[in-house]
């Protein structure tokens, strides 16, 4: 299949190019990018006009729940939600179930996404077995088997001699450790972020130092252990402050943010309307916080403290967010909404430059992860997505099979118009 | 006219979302209902034919009877469910009761759940009025009005009394409710508990009008009310205080600490008491202690809430 | 905006109407003047001034509120402040006086007359209304009546007497909405 795409806005930070070019397509493979490409025999053309051309999105924090939780999302479901977002590659979480703390699991992985996926799936194992915490998974099998890293996301590794282990052992397979920063016993049974909001509304909280206490306790161990440690999700301002100074000092950290953590306050939970007051959509860990952490977020963002913006899209089911606010699974959904969030908030709203936001999907992660892809060279893999960055639309209904999410009914600019994965396009508007 | 009043609240969900001008109604409604109460029939017709349904996932003797009975002399039909909180996990979701509830058609809900936002859920999925009889940590308004209308029956006004509620801050509806009632009346609160009973930030409710003191005997040196909390005997396991026995010699109401208090202060306990807990029988039936009249004052600011706001147009 | 009754005539009206009821009951220890919320307090006041003015005796007085008998409750979202009913003397075998400023619909009669039932068994109870406006829309006959005056049923009438307004003198106006 032949693709010829023109008069976009080829924006690709791992040749730090911004301008008009035309992209020719053949076999998976970018063939040409040239100011001008005329046409092409027997290639179909897509004219880009007013639109952006990229590598394709790598998320590197998705929860698509096969196997185990078919109900909430699948890899089949899941991937195609993902091209919906204009990603090619997400990087599933571990915390399925099984776990994915063995190489069968991981080839069931590859395999299903392999027959039923329309995106590039990449394995995330676990860095204890069953994520309990206690020994450490066989991380050499993992990586054989084809995992980018490790980590026991949704659950923080709380005994800080595993976390040694994990990060020293992981060295030789150069995997870097994804680490969820959360001291359980300060979080213990909270739902929200601690402060005058949960107290009004009569919720246990999360205090943000119950992140900050475990990001500096990670930074700590990689200077003793070494290794290549990635902090997910961050969401405090502390979080953003610690990692900047480890970084300056030389230290071998990463990490990234999720887009509610610099869209969304703790304020939306006790919101003017009645539909967002106890809105479990808004239920996710690290729960939504202040707004002088989203300031602190946005300006890890654009100094590049944070590399990397992840969806931490996590699917649940409608009869599970029904529930009572203490009783109702934490997570949102977010590949659908990831660029266009981005898009809206950063490059529109905060004036961040196109080049160093699309960094943050592609050329960072691919860097931290050894990977392949996030780059339109000639002769790479063809992952691209196509959008308009100028143009508004409603958030409507989902691909996903959950539709969890707080930004339903928002109006976000950044509209998804093609995605083109190895070559094929798996989403058009 | 002076005694006609827009009024445009269908749900009771909290003291927070109400003005000073709403709670001002609600308590003035409550005294002629107050009245009602010496005469020989108790009944009025105002509710006549409507439906109100007491819906309690958790165990609740005073609210629920004192609801049912506000109800009953409104001559509304009042319908008892009691769901045991251990099948909610398991059972049919609030969801689905809800939605239940709704096709039967009923006018009011009063809910009590364990956990916070519960009414809200009600409030969401159907067009009944909700009454929250208590959520989780989060209010439990009828309580606070009916404490607010006791200190206002007694003391004649609420704005410019000095209210010390002692006890667990941290997981009381009843102090949040107070809290809100008391603030936008222009009381000045003293908030009395262990710091870590104290939740974080409670005093950006109302920053001019909200202090927090540890010691007791500080707190209630020229109190004008004491509203004192229940105090919960699993919070010890949460390490949130080391010893019961420590607890009732810091933040116990004695006689003692009674004779140093103003002769004239007001004890209030939402009930039901641990006495010699939190408060001493010598206390709680002193002169002072105005812990029975919660209780009558309780049905008539609750028929003042029915009444209220069944007369919002749909 | 149109007077209907001045001052003067309300004055006369009241005088006319205690002499009424001075002739119609021959045990006025038996007899109860109970005015509804509020115009209906204060002409019944001014009745029992009368009365005693012409017999030197004066007749047990009560006070209802209908509020809470109200047959609109949820049909208008005007809340009506409760005022408190105060009936001090025993219900009982008593002949019991209804006093209202204007009687209308006669719902507000109705409710009045259900609260008194269900204070105790009155030997009867009878109506009376400075002004009888018609347009009835219950079976309620109102026995002593100051002046019918036929109305429409988008017109208004107004009562302002000396003791509620700030007024020197009493008058009821009719006008059209």
């Amino acid at each position: 299949m032949k693709i010829l795409i023109k008069n976009g806005f080829v924006v690709d930070p791992s040749q730090k190019l911004e301008k008009k070019l035309d992209l020719l397509i053949e076999n998976g493979k970018i063939i040409k990018l040239l100011s001008k490409i005329n046409r092409s025999k027997g290639a179909k053309v897509i004219d880009a006009k007013n639109c952006v051309v990229c590598p394709g999105l790598i998320d590197i924090h998705t929860h698509l729940r096969e196997p185990g939780h078919e109900e909430e999302e699948t890899i089949a479901t899941g991937t195609r939600a993902a091209a919906a977002g204009g990603i090619t590659t997400v990087f599933c979480m571990p915390n399925t179930h099984p776990v994915i703390d063995n190489q069968t699991t991981v080839e069931f992985i590859l395999l299903k996404a392999k027959k039923e996926g329309v995106v590039n799936v990449f394995p995330v194992g676990s860095i204890t077995k069953g994520i309990l915490g206690e020994e450490l998974s066989e991380i050499g099998e993992l990586k054989k088997a084809g995992v980018v890293g490790v980590t026991d996301d949704g659950e923080p590794v709380m005994n800080s001699k595993i976390m040694r282990r994990a990060l020293e052992y992981s060295k030789m397979f150069n995997l870097p450790v994804i680490s969820h920063c959360e001291d359980k016993n300060l979080s213990k049974d909270g739902v929200i972020n601690e402060g005058l909001i949960s107290t009004l509304l009569g919720l246990r909280g999360i205090p943000s130092q119950s992140e900050d206490i475990m990001v500096i306790r990670d930074i700590i161990l990689s200077s003793l252990a070494g290794g290549k440690l990635h902090i997910t999700h961050i969401s405090t301002k502390k979080s953003v402050e610690y990692i900047r100074r480890a970084k300056k000092e030389g230290v071998n950290v990463t990490c990234d943010t999720a887009p509610h953590y610099f869209v969304l306050t703790e304020n939306y939970i006790k919101g003017k309307k009645l539909e967002h007051v106890y809105d479990t959509n808004a239920k996710m860990k690290p729960p939504l916080r202040t707004q002088e952490d989203v300031d602190a977020i946005i300006e890890g963002l654009k100094d590049g403290t944070i590399d990397c913006i992840a969806s931490d899209h996590a699917p649940h089911t409608l009869e599970e967010k029904s529930k009572e606010f203490d009783l109702a699974p934490f997570g949102i959904i977010g590949l659908e909404t990831l660029l266009p969030l981005s898009v809206t908030f950063l490059y529109k709203k905060n004036k961040m430059s196109l080049l160093k936001l699309i960094s943050k999907f592609t050329t960072n992660p691919s860097k931290i992860f050894n990977l392949k892809c996030g780059c339109l060279k000639e002769g790479f893999v063809a992952d691209v997505t196509i959008f308009n960055p100028e143009e508004e639309f409603l958030v409507k209904k989902f691909v996903s099979k959950s539709c969890n999410s707080p930004f339903l009914g928002w109006k976000l600019k950044g509209k998804i118009k093609y995605t083109i994965c190895n070559g094929k396009i798996v989403y058009s508007t | 006219m002076t005694n006609k009043i827009l009024f445009t609240k269908k749900h009771l969900l909290g003291l927070e979302d109400f003005t000073r001008e709403e709670i001002k109604l609600i308590l003035d409604t409550a005294k002629p209902f107050k009245n009602l109460f010496t005469r020989s029939i108790k009944k009025v017709p105002t509710l006549r034919g409507r439906s109100v349904v007491l819906l309690f996932y958790e165990a609740s003797t005073r609210t629920r009877t004192s609801f049912e009975l506000a109800a009953k002399r409104l001559s509304a039909d009042t319908i008892n469910i009691a769901v045991n909180v251990s099948s909610v996990k398991k059972g049919e979701s609030l969801i689905d009761t809800a939605k239940t509830l709704e096709s039967m058609k009923s006018d009011f809900i009063v809910i009590r759940h364990s956990y916070s936002g519960s009414p809200h859920i009600l409030a969401k999925n159907v067009s009944s009025s909700i009454i929250n009889a208590g959520d989780g940590f989060h209010e439990h308004p009828s309580q606070g009005l009916l404490d607010i209308y006791t200190v206002n029956e007694k003391k004649g006004r609420v704005a410019g009394l000095k209210v010390v509620i002692v006890g667990d801050i941290l997981h009381s509806r009843v102090a949040r409710s107070n809290l809100w009632g008391l603030t936008k009346l222009g009381a000045k609160v003293i908030l009395c508990g262990p710091p870590t009973l104290i939740p974080k930030d409670v005093q950006k409710v109302s920053p001019s009008n909200i202090d927090i003191e540890y010691n007791l005997d500080k707190a209630i040196k020229d109190a004008d009310v004491v509203n004192i909390l229940r105090v919960q005997f699993e919070r010890q396991m949460e390490h949130l205080f080391p010893s019961i026995r420590e607890y009732s010699l810091l933040y116990g109401m004695n006689k003692e600490r009674l004779s140093r208090a103003k002769n004239d202060v007001l004890i209030l306990h939402p009930g039901p008491m641990n006495r010699g807990l939190e408060i001493t029988s010598e206390v709680a039936d002193s002169l002072n202690s105005v812990i029975n009249e919660q209780v009558t004052n309780g049905i008539a600011v609750r028929m003042a809430i029915l009444y209220l706001l069944s007369s919002v147009k749909e | 905006m149109k007077i209907v009754l001045n001052d003067e005539e309300i004055k006369n009206i009241i005088k006319t109407l205690a002499a009424e009821i001075v002739k119609r009951y021959k045990d006025l220890s038996q007899v109860a003047l109970v005015g509804i919320h509020t115009n209906g307090v204060y002409i019944a006041k001014r009745l029992n001034e009368e009365i005693f003015i012409l017999t030197g005796k004066k007749l047990n007085l009560g006070v209802v509120d209908i509020t809470f008998y109200r047959d609109d409750i949820g049909l208008s979202d005007i809340i009506k402040l409760a005022k408190d009913t105060e009936i001090n003397f025993d219900i009982n075998g008593k002949e019991i006086i209804l006093v209202d400023d204007v009687i209308y619909t006669g719902r507000t009669i109705r409710a009045a007359m259900e609260q008194i039932l269900e204070i105790g068994r009155a030997k009867s109870i009878t109506i009376l209304a400075l002004v009888d406006r018609g347009l009835r829309e219950l079976p309620i006959y109102a026995e002593f009546v100051g002046k019918v005056i036929k109305t429409l049923p988008n017109q208004k009438i107004k009562v302002l007497l000396k003791e509620d307004n700030k007024l020197k003198k009493d008058k009821i106006v009719l006008y059209d909405e």
